[in-house]
Parts: C-alpha cells; structure tokens; sequence
C-alpha cells in the first residue's frame, strides 16, 4: 500500500513536459550554436525521466533500458555534433546560427 | 519525505533550466545543465532507477558536460551577441510552447488516474543485474547495433576533425 508521502505520478510527467517545453524555448530563442545544442541534450533529458517514470508505474524494467539507449545515442550525438561545430567555427570562425545559413540561400 | 525530496530537486530542476534558457553565456547554460542532470537523478534514485541515476552523473554530468565545457573553452566562446529573432519565432514562439504544453499536461492528467503513486522503495527493478540481465538477452539486437553507432560516431567525429575544407 501506498505510504501517506507518497508523490502523485502525474507530477513527474508534468515536471518532464516542462523541461522538454524549455528546452523547445532554448532551442527557438538563443542564437549560440552551442546553447542550441544543449537545449537538445535538455530534451533528452526529460524524455528519459518520463521513460524512467513510465517504467515505475508497470513495474517493469524496459523503460530503464530505453533510457540507457537514449543515453547512448546522446553521447554519440554529442560527439558528432562537437566535432561539426568545430569544423564550423574552424572555417567560418563564428557560432552564431544566424551567420552559418549557407544552405538556405 | 519523498514529497520534500521531489518538490526540492524538481524546483532544482526547473530553475536550472530556466537558467539555461534566459543566460547568453555558454557556460552559464552549461553549469546550469549539470545542475538539471544532477536534479534528475535524484528523481530517477527516488524511482528507483539506481543505475540509471549512477550513470547519469556520470556519462551525462561527468563525461558528455566536460566535453562541452571542452569546446566552450576551446572555441573560447562568449556571450551571444542580440540578433534579431525571427519575426515568427517572436509572435508565435512563447504562445505555442504553451499550448503546447497545456495540451500534453492536459492529456496527463486526462489519460492517467490521479491515486497512482510514486514512493521510495515502491519499484527496486533498476539496479545494474536487472537492467544487465534483460539487456544482454531480450535487447541483444539493439544492444549491438548501439555499438556500431558509437563506433560510426567515433570514426564520424575523427574524419570531421582532421578534414581540411576550404
């Protein structure tokens, strides 16, 4: 049974859909490439505290493992997306996301 | 207790984001991010995802932040210059992600029932031998294909640093 502390489930998910909702805000309004990128990792974040959450409530361990393989996939993104922000700031020597627009003109 | 623990780590949590978005600086966004991660997993102790909370501090707060604070200090990165937002962005950004988020808490509170509860000790399914044992059996396939995104990953950042382009 549960104790009289006991935290509502919902208020996980509704903590995890406010990180995901800032991190869509960091996403939009900054204009550093490296912020925008850890706006992502922000997302992912949150996604895994739902996946975490979800796994609770079926008393199941699939949700732990989906979250370990978002783990994964971040830290490869992480070092893919560090390399090409690299390779930008090394031939265009900015981070600014509104000067890096090449390939929409 | 467990009430204490999560309101104190979810408003950790949120301002910390909050900080992420409204700073310029890179590594003020940055520390802030370590300091939501670090909130998460405590959140995910009380869970009970014992080893995804230990491999949050440290594959996401321990290796995948130094990286970043690597390149912000690299780059030798500083604060964003005020460039004008696009003019949709303005109008239609904040109202959106609010809609937004109304709609998705909307359907939580819809969809689940409000007696299911959370405790500490309530699920004990996430330490290392349960995540271990379905890993290496049921998730075999997938478990590998991981690799071979790392290795694609590793290969993928070593090309793009040595790449001369002009």
């Amino acid at each position: 049974m549960a104790p009289s502390y006991a935290v509502p489930l919902n208020w996980y998910l509704i903590l995890s859909a406010i990180l995901f909702c800032l991190g869509i805000a960091g996403f939009l309004y900054r204009r550093n490439i490296i912020t925008v990128f850890m706006s992502i990792e922000l997302m992912l974040n949150a996604v895994n505290l739902s996946f975490i959450t979800f796994s609770y409530k079926w008393r199941a361990v699939d949700g732990n493992i989906f979250a370990f393989f978002v783990m994964v996939v971040a830290a490869a993104e992480a070092a893919v997306g560090l390399a090409i922000i690299l390779t930008v700031f090394k031939n265009r020597r900015t981070l600014e996301i509104d000067e890096i627009s090449s390939m929409k003109d | 207790m467990d009430i204490a623990l999560f309101i104190i780590f979810a408003v950790i949590a949120l301002l910390c984001g909050i900080n992420l978005v409204v700073q310029t600086h890179p590594i003020s966004s940055a520390l802030s991010l370590i300091g939501v991660m670090g909130a998460l997993a405590v959140l995910y102790l009380l869970l009970g995802a014992e080893f995804l909370a230990a491999a949050q501090m440290i594959v996401y707060a321990g290796a995948i932040m130094v990286l970043f604070i690597f390149v912000i200090m690299l780059l030798n990165a500083g604060a964003e210059r005020v460039t004008k937002t696009r003019q949709l962005v303005k109008i239609a950004g904040v109202p959106l992600i609010a809609v937004f988020l109304g709609i998705v808490a909307f359907v939580i509170q819809a969809q689940l029932p409000r007696s299911q509860l959370v405790w500490f000790g309530g699920f004990s399914g996430g330490g290392p031998r349960d995540i271990g044992i379905p890993l290496f059996t049921r998730y075999l396939l997938p478990f590998e294909v991981t690799s071979v995104l790392i290795l694609i990953a590793i290969i993928g950042a070593i090309v793009l640093g040595k790449k001369e382009m002009d």
